[in-house]
């Protein structure tokens, strides 16, 4: 070993390559191949036994975007256009930018008031936004799904106070609504976004806020002149850790949502898994994959790229 | 330094924790229940030997769950130990050295973090399935012995998402080193390895640690990435819930939720204690 080591000696390059190997091998190995075959596979075609016949046909994506050359929609013959898989899309984007605004909205005052604690409470305050954020996903979805269900905690909750008043009550349906998986996505996802926002709002030193007032600004000119611009870093990158997976995720839909909620990741699974068509799964990831990069990179560009991202 | 800080955040903000708390005390909550099918509350639980803790002792007694804990650890310390090791390694490289394509490396770092994990996921299923069926059919191996997704891939995937944190986590620490101290035991004649091994790993161990911690409570707590590189026997714990929620949910599954909220708790506590020993 000694002898290897002495041998490389001043030679930078083969030490740093040396050491960035493994990594680099893993990176290619595990996400750059599997990226190209994605890519492959979106533009072949699914055999009749579920596997993919490797060709080059554009099909799988005139499919997402509404192209229907085969199939009737509704009454229309084929060609024509047919929005099942662009209503799933939008409703994804929209879903996305749903919960990140509402992240934002219920995060913001959180990771404010943790950021202007005392030392001694801080600790506890940030402790306890941790602990749900390390319970497991699955157990945290499945928490609402106890919550929101018909028989469930909150209907409970609310007849009770209705009986309180002797009002008539009849339990509502919340599971299986749009609402409901944004309630469990909010829930999922306001951790990453309070976080980096706590980061950059701790770090505003105390006197600016001394000064802003000496010069005579209201709290609410203060929190429009000096904390918000000094904390958008931290908003920024957060908007990017929530944003990114809600677009993809599966599992919040599936559970809460039912059928009645399906976004382009319930797509992907189950083209992968149900449907055995991986050939049109592939294509929604891609078109997934663009869509989150283009608003991503849209939106870095208007914000810049958050520092804070390292400290989540 | 205190301030006035107006009620209506006050109360803004203990309405968030009320509503990041509540679910977490349902599920405790319901983990007592005395009904089977576990949607209303009939009260607390009293059968058997272990009393109110019924369903934690039928848990425990659980052959499938104990199996998917089993696997759960397996795959985290697994995949920790060669993530931290190659991530520290990545660190090193990245923070003092100049080698080609070290922006290449750099770049393909940032890739879990901009790509949604669901299309990383289905990515290795396409390449494993593809390599699985030719390196079988290139062997020639049939029935049992064929090759087939399990706790290896499961693991050698974990390893490619959380070698990235660990990177920057200790990237992070490398980058306030001062190389005097290593300039200074080279000087005194030690080796370059006993200088990595007695000067700068223990001032960078922290980071180490810390990145470490931070692989395994990613593999822990992974869902998507292990749901499409998994196969038989390789259940972990939150692909085993995912399975249950889907079919009957009995206060089994809120006894296992509230040991694993028990054990995040622990482990929380304890790696606070650490830090703060640190600081």
């Amino acid at each position: 070993m000694t002898t290897l080591f002495s041998s490389l000696r001043h030679k930078d390059s083969q030490r740093g390559l040396l050491l960035i190997s493994p990594t680099v091998l893993w990176m290619v190995g595990l996400l750059i191949i599997p990226l190209i075959l994605v890519v492959i596979t979106s533009f072949g075609r699914r055999s009749p036994d579920g596997a993919v016949i490797y060709t080059f046909t554009l099909d799988n994506y005139a499919r997402l975007i509404g192209i229907s050359r085969d199939l009737p929609c509704g009454d229309t013959p084929p060609p024509c256009f047919d929005d099942l898989y662009v209503t799933i899309l939008w409703r994804s984007v929209t879903l996305a930018f749903q919960t990140t605004l509402l992240v934002i909205l219920v995060g913001y005052p959180l990771a404010y008031y943790v950021a202007r604690a005392s030392d001694r409470r801080r600790n506890t305050l940030l402790f306890l936004i941790l602990v749900p954020l390390w319970t497991n996903f699955v157990i945290r979805v499945y928490a609402w799904m106890m919550i929101l269900r018909t028989q469930g905690v909150l209907n409970d909750l609310i007849g009770a106070i209705f009986d309180l008043f002797n009002l008539p009550f009849q339990p509502l349906e919340m599971l299986y609504t749009p609402g409901a998986v944004l309630v469990g996505m909010v829930y999922e996802f306001l951790p990453f976004m309070v976080l980096p926002m706590y980061t950059s709002l701790e770090k505003i030193d105390d006197r600016l806020f001394e000064a802003a007032a000496d010069l005579g600004a209201n709290a609410a000119k203060t929190f429009w002149r000096v904390t918000l611009p000094l904390s958008m870093p931290g908003v920024v990158a957060g908007t990017i850790l929530v944003f990114i997976p809600v677009m993809g995720t599966f599992l919040v839909s599936d559970i809460l949502g039912g059928r009645q909620v399906i976004l382009v990741g319930n797509l992907i699974q189950r083209q992968f898994l149900d449907a055995r068509n991986p050939a049109f799964g592939s294509a929604a990831s891609i078109i997934l994959m663009i869509m989150t990069l283009i608003i991503t990179i849209f939106y870095t560009r208007k914000f810049g790229f958050g520092e804070e991202i390292v400290s989540a | 330094m205190t301030r006035k800080r107006s009620p209506w955040l006050t109360g803004v903000v203990t309405l968030v924790y009320i509503f990041l708390y509540a679910p977490i005390l349902v599920l405790i909550v319901f983990a007592f229940n005395s009904s089977r099918a576990n949607v209303v509350f009939e009260g607390v639980v009293n059968q058997g030997p272990c009393g109110p803790f019924y369903w934690f002792c039928v848990l425990f007694r659980n052959q499938e769950v104990l199996a998917a804990a089993r696997n759960t650890l397996t795959i985290a310390i697994t995949s920790t130990l060669f993530s931290t090791t190659f991530g520290t390694m990545a660190a090193l490289a990245l923070q003092r050295y100049q080698f080609p394509a070290k922006t290449f490396s750099e770049v393909s770092l940032y890739i879990p973090i901009v790509i949604p994990e669901i299309v990383m996921g289905i990515g290795i299923l396409v390449l494993f399935s593809a390599l699985f069926r030719w390196l079988n059919a290139a062997l020639g191996l049939t029935g049992d012995g064929r090759l087939s997704m399990g706790l290896g891939t499961v693991i050698v995937s974990h390893v490619a998402f959380s070698v990235p944190f660990v990177t920057l986590v200790v990237r992070a620490r490398l980058h306030d080193f001062n190389r005097s101290i290593e300039e200074a035991a080279l000087d005194l004649g030690a080796t370059e390895w006993i200088t990595f091994w007695r000067v700068t790993l223990p001032i960078i161990a922290p980071g180490v640690l810390a990145g470490g911690l931070l692989a395994f409570t990613l593999s822990l707590d992974d869902f998507v990435i292990t749901f499409f590189t998994t196969g038989p026997g390789a259940t972990t714990l939150p692909i085993y819930i995912y399975g249950l929620l889907r079919r009957i949910i009995t206060p089994e599954v809120n006894a296992l939720s509230t040991v694993w909220i028990l054990i995040v708790l622990a482990a929380l506590l304890i790696s606070q204690r650490l830090q703060s020993r640190q600081a």
